[in-house]
């Protein structure tokens, strides 16, 4: 399925390299976060754009150093009900004021979308569900409860007037 | 009660069009089943023996006349004609089909109810003390706060995929009777001079693991507690286990951790928290919610009622009702009333849709429109006078529902067991027939006294064994069902996980067995005062254990 962001679907120039494989120059990668660590001090030097992949059980906080110099952070989500991506999400974004591109990749399904919106996310790389099935998923609710990261506000505050 | 306004209704609609197009793609093979499950789960549908079941939240068990009229039409136009009563102060339908549950959830939200997040890995309904609002003993109505939890926690977008399920359970009473130690995170509201805040337990449950929840901070203010509600939940959701079902709910992170570490872990999220990460709910928003709440205006009756004890005086069945089934108002002149779901032989927590028209009329009559579901699985009318009691009394045993057995052995928490659910190794509701056979006769029961009988038919717990100041757990060897009794357990304030006493009892050896524990106590008891479970305590198990395994 293609990568879907900002409501349409998206070319996608990032490629994934799993630990050990060459990083050619001039090109768009997302490693590990323990090589993205690792290599940070070099990549700098080099004419390659280097986005990071976080695993369900990688600690954000060691990412906040590089933050305002990512323009990819993809979190994985290896089972679609392991919701660990979530608190990630919400940390990088409301905590650690991350504003690069944050994908959500792995078991991606429409049905997560709300959510993933909600906690910071803004491109979904899914399984199975296309363009016009993640733009409904956005909109299936109006009203939400609780602050988020999406920018949507809550109902306590639209009580009353703001 | 609270009311929806027009938000809460938006939200609870879109639900239900959501949930309709979930099954229309699960039907269509889109969704497989894998994946629909949880989805079906988070809105209460589960697979059971026979059928479909639907769950649907009854919010800290407060229900309007009109509500538990629409729970008597879906009972009687889409279930066999009852509906089942949870120790989550929740109602069961379990004879539902699949296509008729997006119709059901339309006709729950015509009356302000849902089924949203009554099971799956996610928040559940937030429970309380079914006396709220009209207790004598409690510092404030904390329903307010469990209105105020119920919305923060539906559809929040960080904690609908947990390890494992998770339930909050409030109260502001000394007396806990809402089983706060026994709950993934349990709140006590306390009053420091002029402030109101939550003394914080964190991390008990019931289960294979049972454990007594520790005391994680002992007043977090009123308004900072959803910023420490996150952070318990954002602590938990990265670090509980999700390696393995059995160990993942949180109170596993809080024994592997150390409750010292997770308080320190909890403490450092809380004090992490950016000011604009803060939830910071408007006071006018805090107020707003406190404002449907507020006590009703009871018109004044006399401390004693001459209606009330002229019939005490004429009928004998009525005053073996109130003598058991009345507990303190705060009002004078005015009680709390349990209707017992526990008649001898009968299944617990089940109600006919008569029986809840009957219990609609008499809240709307008598009770202020207000009716209660308790963690033992029975009904309260939370407000009624003295005066109309006799009334009251005539209607309920017209209706069949006039039990006079509140807090009795006879009350007993019995979970569907093995004749409905999927998970129980043996049956839980023909051993407590059994035993409620063996001590039907009310003068018995009242002899023996206050005493919590509670009978699970699986170690999942969800008939609260552990917590029963006598447990049964139905167990499975090689095919044949056996019954382990532990003593010892409590759910109030000195919760307290019961002792197994040792090899499993064959289901017909279990009501003579218990005859044998109870006429021991009653023969060892300091005076008639003294319950069953303060004996037990100053005198150790062995003297119970042994009449247990005596043989005749």
């Amino acid at each position: 399925m293609p990568l879907i962001k900002h409501g349409a679907e998206s070319d996608d120039p990032w490629d994934y390299v799993e630990d050990g494989a060459e990083l050619s120059d001039g090109g768009y990668f997302t490693v590990r976060l323990s090589r993205f660590l690792a290599e940070a001090p070099t990549l700098s030097d080099r004419n390659t754009r280097v986005g990071v992949r976080l695993a369900s059980d990688d600690d954000v906080e060691e990412l906040v150093p590089y933050l305002q110099d990512i323009q990819l952070i993809e979190i994985d989500f290896p089972k679609y009900t392991d919701g660990r991506g979530y608190s990630q999400a919400q940390l990088l974004r409301r905590r650690h004021g991350y504003k690069g591109e944050l994908r959500a990749v792995g078991h991606v399904l429409r049905d997560q979308i709300f959510y993933m919106n909600r906690s910071g996310i803004d491109a979904y790389d899914t399984v199975r569900a296309d363009l016009p099935s993640v733009l409904e998923a956005l909109k299936e609710y109006s009203e939400v409860y609780q602050p988020g990261a999406g920018g949507q506000v809550p109902v306590f505050r639209k009580r009353h007037g703001s | 009660m609270y009311r929806y306004d027009e938000f809460d209704e938006q939200i609870v609609r879109e639900r239900v069009a959501q949930f309709g197009g979930q099954v229309a793609r699960r039907l269509s093979g889109e969704l497989l089943e894998d994946e629909f499950k949880p989805l079906r789960l988070q809105n209460g549908v589960y697979l059971q023996m026979h059928s479909y079941m639907l769950r649907i939240a009854i919010p800290y068990g407060q229900l309007s006349p009109r509500q538990m009229r629409q729970l008597a039409r879906i009972a009687r136009d889409f279930d066999k004609g009852y509906g089942h009563f949870t120790t989550r102060q929740n109602i069961q339908f379990h004879w539902i089909a699949l296509k008729d549950v997006p119709e059901v959830l339309g006709l729950l939200a015509d009356v302000e109810m849902h089924a949203i997040q009554t099971s799956g890995n996610c928040i559940r309904n937030t429970t309380s003390d079914h006396f709220a609002g009209a207790a004598q003993d409690e510092i404030k109505d904390p329903r307010p706060w469990c209105e105020i939890i119920r919305q923060w926690s539906t559809f929040h977008p960080e904690f609908a995929f947990l390890p494992r399920k998770f339930k909050i359970a409030v109260t502001a009473a000394e007396t806990d009777r809402a089983a706060i130690r026994v709950h993934d995170i349990g709140l006590h509201m306390r009053q420091r001079g002029d402030a109101v805040g939550f003394e914080v337990h964190v991390g008990g449950g019931q289960g294979r693991t049972p454990v007594i929840a520790s005391l994680v901070n002992q007043f977090v203010p009123e308004d900072r507690l959803l910023d420490y509600l996150e952070a318990i939940m954002r602590v938990y959701n990265l670090h509980g286990r999700r390696d393995n079902k059995y160990k993942a709910r949180i109170k596993i992170l809080v024994t592997e951790l150390g409750e010292e570490e997770f308080t320190r872990q909890v403490e450092a999220e809380f004090a992490s928290q950016k000011p604009h990460e803060k939830i910071d709910l408007p006071r006018e928003e805090i107020d707003r919610i406190h404002a449907y709440f507020a006590r009703p205006d009871f018109p004044a009756r006399p401390e004693v009622s001459d209606a009330f004890e002229a019939a005490r005086a004429s009928d004998a069945g009525f005053a073996r009702w109130v003598k058991n089934n009345l507990h303190p108002h705060v009002t004078p002149g005015y009680t709390s009333v349990t209707i017992s779901l526990k008649p001898v032989g009968g299944t617990t927590g089940d109600a006919m849709a008569a029986q809840m028209e009957t219990v609609a009329d008499l809240a709307e009559t008598y009770g202020f429109g207000d009716v209660r579901v308790t963690h033992t699985q029975n009904l309260i009318l939370p407000h009624v006078a003295l005066d109309d009691l006799p009334a009251i009394f005539a209607d309920l045993v017209a209706a069949g529902i006039a039990t006079p057995n509140e807090g009795l052995i006879t009350d007993m928490i019995v979970c569907p067991g093995l004749d409905f659910c999927t998970l129980a190794n043996a049956r839980s509701i023909p051993v407590g027939q059994a035993v409620q056979q063996v001590f039907a006769d009310p003068d018995y029961q009242e002899d023996i006294g206050r005493l919590h009988l509670n009978i699970s038919g699986c170690i999942n717990a969800c008939g609260h064994h552990h917590i029963g100041h006598i447990g049964i757990l139905g167990v499975d060897k090689k095919g044949e069902e056996f019954y382990q009794i532990s003593f010892g357990g409590r759910a109030d304030e000195k919760a307290a996980i019961g002792d197994i006493t040792g090899p499993g009892l064959k289901s017909e050896e279990v009501p003579g067995a218990l005859k044998r524990v109870i006429d021991t106590y009653r023969s060892l008891r300091s005076s008639k005062d003294e319950i069953f479970i303060d004996t037990l305590t100053r005198l150790g198990h062995d003297p119970f254990k042994e009449a247990l395994y005596a043989t005749d």
